[in-house]
């Protein structure tokens, strides 16, 4: 008589025990990982972006330095009528220098949000580290095998108001733990943004991808961006002067 | 026989002098009705296409469907070529590069960092082309409040309203944070070399203007525009001809598969102005149909006052001899006398009042300047206009209406009882 519930408890066990797979990993320890993987506390990245437009692509090369969420200095190296502009984020504040007008010029919080370049990549996009143990709620909503890679399928809801990107769906690599896909949605549940990355390597101990594509989901006809980090380095000191004002104009 | 109607009428004050009065009076308000809403209506469809339509344009396909949006990355390139060939090709309209763009003003303190910001809808027009008339159909010269207008592709004038909300004087530099038309980020150094207001609502509360060639070089718009507009060498907008022309460009341009074709447009075809077209031929169709109809009611109501009135008269007439005929037909002449002397003076003071009111106008910028939107372009201003039109067509109600009322009235004669007449002319 009492055999049946233990069966049943047994069956569950072996479900539950597949569903989170041979490493029986959990949400938390999921989400970890992939911060480990993504997170750094400074970072510096020189990289391409590829735009691909309606009509033609072009292709914007710049430097980044970031730290955290909210010190971030860019500068852009090609093509020349961009090369020589920089950008420093400093909370929500952000700061732009052209040479061509020889001005520092502050740009609102929201353009932060906006696409850099023309691009389908927002300036947070680009210029953010957060790590999403703190960000977000995770749920695994199953595994789906992509390319004969197993990969879970993690739906992220926000604890904290005011993100671009309120609700996320990722499709995580149960070998690399990085969201090798994901769609970025609005509170409402809307789609916002949708990307990928591939050509993932070990740098500096931990798996990163060197390539991003980027598609804003609410431009019609986009073909989307691929972001492209031609270099990474990942928890190197940066020194405060980075993130100052004066140093946009040098 | 018109020489002695002619004396009898002047001679006999009770039967010119009221009738001639209806009929100046009517035929006054009609012409002066008329020239008003023909120069209000005008003047808003050459403000509109001045400002923002063309009477026709060209613009890629792809534009089109994004008009709203201001997307000059789908802007017309290779407009020079484009340009020539319509230049070639029609003739009879002159055709100008525009480029349309928003953004942000910013405004630097003395160490150049900011100190004010707004936004801003910007129009690159070709103000320094040899034989450009845009400066002339903008009314530059005379909408300049301060300054001049701009010799150089790096100066702007600005709306006074959004120079005084930055607080920018003359020859102060301002910097464009916009867009180029590869989406690119881009920041452009302008000097403001004047002010302007449009007079045109708050069409240009937020407005500045650079020639062309600024705009693309802020813009990284070289060749490009993000529309070629075309005008009548006359500036007055004739909607079947538009309409023809943009059938037979765009049969010839054709290529659905091509979003980056040019395809024109006739100003219907923009902010529902079709449907303001429509709405003001039918609606000055109705008006002029409803005062023609209540005037010759009116006439009409006279002729049969007058009937009544030289009811005796006519009784005697026709008991000496003349026939129902002759006094019938001697009344319609009478009333195409009457009618002639009061549409000549109706048409003159009519006339008198239009050209004054073309000249002075009706200033109406308070009530205008209470509006919020910017998508209507309309003066401040309202002007009438004398067109051919006005010298004729009192006529129709002057002449006509009379001559029915009369015709109408006089009906009455044929119903007169000989018989009866003697026996009623002892009463």
């Amino acid at each position: 008589m009492k055999i049946k519930p233990v069966i049943t408890a047994l069956i569950l066990c072996q479900g539950i025990s597949s569903l989170m797979g041979e490493e029986n990993i959990t949400v938390d320890e999921l989400l970890a990982a992939m911060d480990a993987n993504l997170y750094a506390k400074s970072r510096v990245i020189t990289s391409k972006m590829i735009i691909y437009g309606r009509r033609s692509s072009r292709t914007i090369e710049f430097r980044n330095w970031v730290v955290g969420v909210d010190m971030a200095f860019t500068e852009y190296l090609a093509p020349p009528r961009e090369a020589g502009t920089k950008m420093l984020k400093n909370g929500d504040k952000l700061w732009t220098y052209s040479p061509q007008t020889d001005r520092v010029i502050q740009i609102s919080g929201h353009m932060l949000r906006q696409s850099v370049m023309g691009s389908d990549m927002s300036y947070n996009d680009m210029m953010e580290d957060k790590l999403l143990t703190e960000l977000y709620e995770a749920t695994i909503e199953g595994s789906e095998m992509i390319d004969s890679r197993k990969h879970w399928i993690l739906f992220l809801d926000a604890r904290v108001a005011g993100l671009s990107y309120p609700k996320r769906r990722a499709w995580v690599d149960a070998e690399y733990l990085l969201p090798m896909r994901e769609e970025l949605y609005a509170k409402s549940g809307k789609l916002i943004k949708s990307t990928s990355m591939d050509g993932i390597k070990k740098v500096q101990g931990r798996w990163f991808p060197s390539r991003f594509i980027f598609r804003d989901e609410l431009k019609r006809n986009s073909k989307g961006t691929e972001w492209i980090i031609d270099d990474i380095q990942f928890d190197v000191e940066i020194p405060d002067s980075r993130f100052s004002k004066a140093l946009l104009r040098k | 026989m018109i020489r002695f109607l002619t004396k009898g009428i002047i001679r006999d004050r009770s039967r010119s002098l009221f009738p001639i009065l209806v009929v100046t009076l009517t035929v006054a308000i009609i012409v002066f009705f008329k020239g008003f809403m023909t120069g209000t209506v005008s003047g808003f469809f050459r403000d509109t296409a001045v400002v923002s339509t063309g009477h026709v344009k060209i613009m890629t396909r792809a534009y089109e469907k994004e008009n709203q949006l201001l997307p000059n990355d789908l802007a017309l390139l290779e407009t020079e070529e484009l340009l020539k060939n319509l230049k070639k090709k029609y003739p009879d309209h002159f055709w100008t590069p525009r480029i349309t763009f928003a953004g942000l003003l910013d405004v630097p303190d003395k160490n150049g960092e900011t100190l004010e910001q707004g936004p801003t809808i910007a129009f690159g027009i070709d103000l320094f082309s040899s034989g450009s008339r845009q400066s002339e159909i903008w009314d530059l010269e005379n909408k300049l409040t301060a300054g001049r207008l701009p010799i150089k592709a790096d100066e702007v004038l600005l709306g006074t309203k959004l120079a005084n909300r930055l607080g920018l004087k003359i020859g102060e530099s301002v910097t464009f944070i916009g867009s180029t038309m590869n989406g690119a980020f881009t920041t452009y150094n302008f000097i403001v070399v004047g002010t302007f207001s449009l007079n045109m609502g708050p069409v240009d509360k937020e407005m500045m203007l650079v020639d062309i060639s600024g705009a693309r070089l802020a813009l990284d718009m070289e060749n490009a525009a993000s529309e070629i507009l075309g005008y009548t060498h006359s500036l007055y907008y004739e909607d079947e001809d538009a309409v023809a022309m943009r059938g037979e460009y765009n049969a010839i341009q054709h290529d659905s598969t091509d979003i980056f074709s040019p395809i024109m447009k006739a100003l219907r075809d923009s902010n529902q102005m079709g449907t303001m077209v429509d709405l003001n031929n039918a609606f000055m169709a109705i008006l002029l149909g409803v005062f023609m109809t209540i005037v010759m009611i009116v006439l009409w109501n006279m002729g049969l006052m007058n009937g009544l009135r030289r009811y005796g008269e006519i009784g005697m007439r026709l008991a000496i001899g003349e026939s129902k005929g002759q006094v019938y037909r001697s009344m319609i002449m009478e009333a195409i006398i009457i009618g002639m002397i009061g549409t000549v003076m109706g048409t003159a003071i009519g006339l008198g009042l239009t050209y004054y009111m073309q000249e002075v106008g009706i200033d109406y910028t308070k009530g205008l300047e209470n509006l919020t939107s910017t998508n209507i372009i309309m003066s401040n201003v309202f002007y009438a206009k004398v067109t051919p039109d006005l010298y004729y067509i009192g006529f129709i109600p002057g002449v006509f209406a009379t001559v029915l009322g009369t015709m109408l009235a006089g009906r009455a004669i044929y119903k007169r009882e000989m018989a009866q007449l003697f026996k009623e002319l002892e009463t």
